[in-house]
C-alpha cells in the first residue's frame, strides 16, 4: 500500500520502489504518524536546548537576586518568572533538562546493555544459568520499582552517581525478563537449528540470528521505560535523594518551590509541567515506534 | 468427567505457588538486610545515634552481630525480623516495628481509597474504548489514559493542592485529619483529608488499567469466537459477557500489580500531603539517614507486595483454570 503512493511521486525513469529493509519500512510508517513526529520534534528541541543552554542567551541559572524573588510568569526580563531565590525560571528549566534527561536516559541505557546480556545468557544457555539469573530477577520483581529505587538510594545517600546506580538496578530485571523470553522463543526456531547445522558457533548464532530478533522488542520496551525512569529520577530528587542544590533539576526544583505554592503557585508547578510534557512525548513516541515496528507486547 | 482431576491440578498449583514464595521472601529480606551494608561507612555507625554512649554501641554491636560473618548476621537479623523485632529508630529511639505497623495502616487506607477510585474507572473506560475501537470515544479515552500514565504524581498532587486548597479553599492539603491528627475516624472532617491524596494516587494506575483493558478487549473482539457468537445470534450484551470473562484474568493480574504500585507510589504522595503513612515515615527516615527505620519500612512494604502477588496468582488460577494446568 505504501509502495504505490511512493512510486506515484517518483520520476518515471526511477526504478519502482527499491526494496526496503525492515528499518526502511519502519521509517515509512513513522513518516505517516504525525503524533509521533511532533513528539519526536518536541523531545529533540528539549534535548538540543538543554545541550546548547549556555549559548542561547539565557540568564545565569545559579545567579539569584534577593529583590526579585518569586516573580510571576510574564515578568519583564523573566518570561517564566523567578524561583524562591530570585533565579530565572526559564534558564533553570532549560538547564534543568540536562540533569533530568540524563538521569532518565542513562540508567535505561545501562540497564538495556546489562539486562539484554543477562537475558541472552539466561535464554540461550538455559539450565542452571537460567535458574540463577531468573530467580534473582524474581526477587527484585518482588519490589515495586519506586520502592526499590528509594530503598537503594536511601541507603546509598543523595547524589547523582547513587541515583544512577539505584535506577539502573531497578530497570535491569524487567529488561532481563523480556530479553530472556524473546531469546528462549527465538532459540527454538528452525533457522537457528539450520545455522548450527551449517557449522555456526554459539557466539555467531547469538550475534547474527538471536540478537537481531531480540533487539527490536527490547528497544521498544526500553523506550517506554525511559519516561518511568525520568519520573522516578525526578521523584528521588524531589525526596532529597537525587541531585543536590543548587543544581537545576526538575524534581529538585519542584521540591524547593513547594513552599511557594501560596505565593506564586503556577511558577511552582512549572518544573513538573516539564516532566509531564517530556514523559508524555516519550510515551506517545514509544507507542508510535511500537506500532511502526510491529512489536506486540 | 474432568472435574475432579481439575481440582487436583489446582491443589498442586496452589502448593507449588506457596512453596515458591519462600525463596522470594528470603531473597527480599536479604536485599533489605544488605541495605544497611551498602550504606557508605561502617554499618555500626549507620545504625547508631550520633550521640551514642559506649554502652549503646556495645548493645548495638551485639544486637546486629556486626562482629560476626555476614551470613550469621543475616540469620540473626532475619530471626529478629520474623519475631517482630525490626530494631530501634536512630532518630527517635522508638521501636521500628510499632512505628511501621501504625504507618502502614494509613498507607493501606490511602491505597484502598485510590483503588476504589482508580480501578473501576480504569476498567470501565478501558472496556468502552476497546469496544468502540478506533472511534472518537476510543481516541479520547486513550488520550486520557496516556496522560495519566505520563503524570509525575507528586506534581499532580501539587497542582490539585494549588487548585482545590490554595485557590478554591475547598479541601485541606495536609495531614490525615483536623489539626494534623494521626488517628483515623470515619467522619467528614477526616474523609475530606483523604480526597486529594487518593485522587492523586489513583491517576497513574487508572491510566495503566485503562490502557491494558482497552488493548485486551479490542484483541478479544477480534477473535473468531466472537464472530461465531454473533453468527449464532447472541445478543450484544451476551457477547460482552463473554469478552469480560476472557479479559478478567489478565485485567486482574494488572490490577494486582498496580495495587503494589500504589504502595510504592504512595511514598511520594504521602510526602506531598504530609499523610502519616509508611511513605511519610520513609521520607522522614531518609532525611535523617535513619537506616533502621528505612530498612524496616521497606521490608514490611515489600512483604505486602509479595503477599499481594501471591493472592493475585491464586485468584487468577481460580478464575482461569487453564493457568493451574500449565
Amino acid at each position: 500500500m505504501t509502495d504505490t503512493t511512493q512510486t506515484a511521486v517518483l520520476p518515471a525513469e526511477a526504478p519502482a520502489a527499491p526494496a526496503r529493509g525492515y528499518w526502511g519500512g519502519v521509517w515509512a510508517r513513522l513518516r505517516r504518524d504525525p503524533v509521533t513526529l511532533v513528539c519526536g520534534a518536541v523531545l529533540g528541541l528539549l534535548v538540543l536546548s538543554a545541550l546548547f543552554a549556555p549559548y542561547i542567551g539565557l540568564h545565569d541559572p545559579y545567579q539569584g537576586s534577593m529583590v526579585s524573588r518569586l516573580k510571576p510568569i510574564g515578568t519583564e526580563g523573566h518570561i517564566l518568572g523567578t524561583d524562591e531565590l530570585g533565579r530565572d525560571m526559564l534558564a533553570r528549566l532549560i538547564y534543568g533538562g540536562r540533569l533530568t534527561l540524563f538521569l532518565g536516559i542513562t540508567p535505561v541505557v545501562a540497564a538495556f546493555v546489562i539486562g539484554t546480556t543477562l537475558g541472552l545468557i539466561a535464554g540461550y544457555v538455559g539450565g542452571w544459568a537460567n535458574t540463577v539469573i531468573m530467580r534473582t530477577v524474581d526477587v527484585f520483581f518482588a519490589f515495586p520499582s519506586v520502592l526499590l529505587a528509594i530503598a537503594i538510594s536511601g541507603a546509598l545517600g543523595a547524589g547523582i552517581v547513587n541515583s544512577l546506580v539505584s535506577l539502573t538496578i531497578v530497570f535491569i530485571p524487567p529488561i532481563t525478563r523480556v530479553a530472556e523470553s524473546v531469546t528462549a522463543s527465538v532459540r527454538q526456531l528452525d533457522y537457528v537449528d539450520a545455522a548450527r547445522a551449517s557449522g555456526a558457533g554459539d557466539f555467531t548464532i547469538v550475534r547474527v540470528h538471536v540478537l537481531g530478533n531480540v533487539m527490536g522488542p527490547i528497544f521498544v520496551y526500553a523506550t517506554s521505560l525511559t519516561s518511568v525512569c525520568m519520573i522516578i529520577a525526578a521523584g528521588l530528587s524531589f525526596l532529597g535523594l537525587g541531585v543536590k542544590p543548587p543544581e537545576p533539576e526538575w524534581g529538585l526544583m519542584l521540591n524547593t518551590l513547594r513552599t511557594a505554592i501560596y505565593i506564586n503557585p503556577w511558577v511552582a508547578a512549572l518544573p513538573g509541567m516539564m516532566i509531564f510534557v517530556t514523559s508524555l512525548c516519550l510515551n506517545l513516541m514509544s507507542d508510535g515506534l511500537r506500532s511502526a515496528m510491529n512489536v506486540r507486547q | 468427567m474432568p472435574r475432579p482431576r481439575l481440582r487436583l491440578d489446582m491443589l498442586g498449583y496452589l502448593l507449588r505457588r506457596l512453596v515458591y514464595v519462600v525463596p522470594v521472601a528470603i531473597g527480599v529480606s536479604l536485599i533489605c538486610f544488605l541495605l544497611v551494608h551498602i550504606a557508605p561507612g561502617d554499618p555500626l555507625v549507620a545504625v547508631m545515634p550520633i550521640d551514642a554512649t559506649a554502652e549503646q554501641e556495645a548493645e548495638m554491636r551485639a544486637a546486629y552481630g556486626f562482629d560476626k560473618p555476614l551470613p550469621v548476621q543475616f540469620g540473626i537479623w532475619l530471626g529478629n525480623a520474623v519475631t517482630g523485632d525490626l530494631g530501634r529508630s536512630i532518630a527517635t529511639g522508638r521501636d521500628v516495628a510499632t512505628e511501621v505497623t501504625r504507618a502502614v495502616g494509613n498507607t493501606l487506607l490511602l491505597a484502598a481509597a485510590a483503588s476504589v477510585i482508580g480501578f473501576p474507572l480504569g476498567l470501565m473506560l478501558g472496556f468502552l474504548a476497546g469496544y468502540l475501537n478506533n472511534t472518537v470515544w476510543d481516541r479520547g479515552i486513550t488520550a486520557v489514559a496516556i496522560g495519566g500514565v505520563s503524570t509525575p504524581n507528586y506534581w499532580l498532587g501539587m497542582v490539585l493542592v494549588i487548585i482545590f486548597s490554595v485557590s478554591l479553599g475547598w479541601l485541606p492539603s495536609m495531614g490525615a485529619g483536623p489539626g494534623g491528627s494521626g488517628e483515623w475516624t470515619w467522619d467528614w472532617a477526616h474523609i475530606r483529608h483523604l480526597v486529594l491524596p487518593a485522587v492523586t494516587l489513583a491517576v497513574v494506575p487508572m491510566g495503566i488499567v485503562m490502557r491494558t483493558t482497552r488493548a485486551l478487549v479490542a484483541d478479544i473482539l477480534d477473535q473468531d469466537f466472537v464472530q461465531a457468537l454473533e453468527a449464532k445470534g447472541m445478543t450484544r450484551l451476551g457477547i460482552l459477557r463473554h469478552v469480560a470473562r476472557n479479559a478478567a484474568p489478565t485485567a486482574l493480574s494488572v490490577i494486582g500489580l498496580q495495587l503494589g504500585y500504589l504502595l510504592g507510589g504512595s511514598i511520594l504522595i504521602e510526602t506531598v500531603f504530609n499523610w502519616p503513612g509508611s511513605g511519610y515515615l520513609l521520607s522522614v527516615a531518609i532525611l535523617q539517614r535513619d537506616l533502621p527505620t528505612l530498612q524496616g519500612t521497606i521490608l514490611v512494604l515489600a512483604m505486602f507486595f509479595v503477599a499481594l502477588n501471591l493472592i493475585v496468582d491464586l485468584l487468577q488460577s481460580l478464575i482461569d483454570p487453564r493457568i493451574s494446568r500449565a
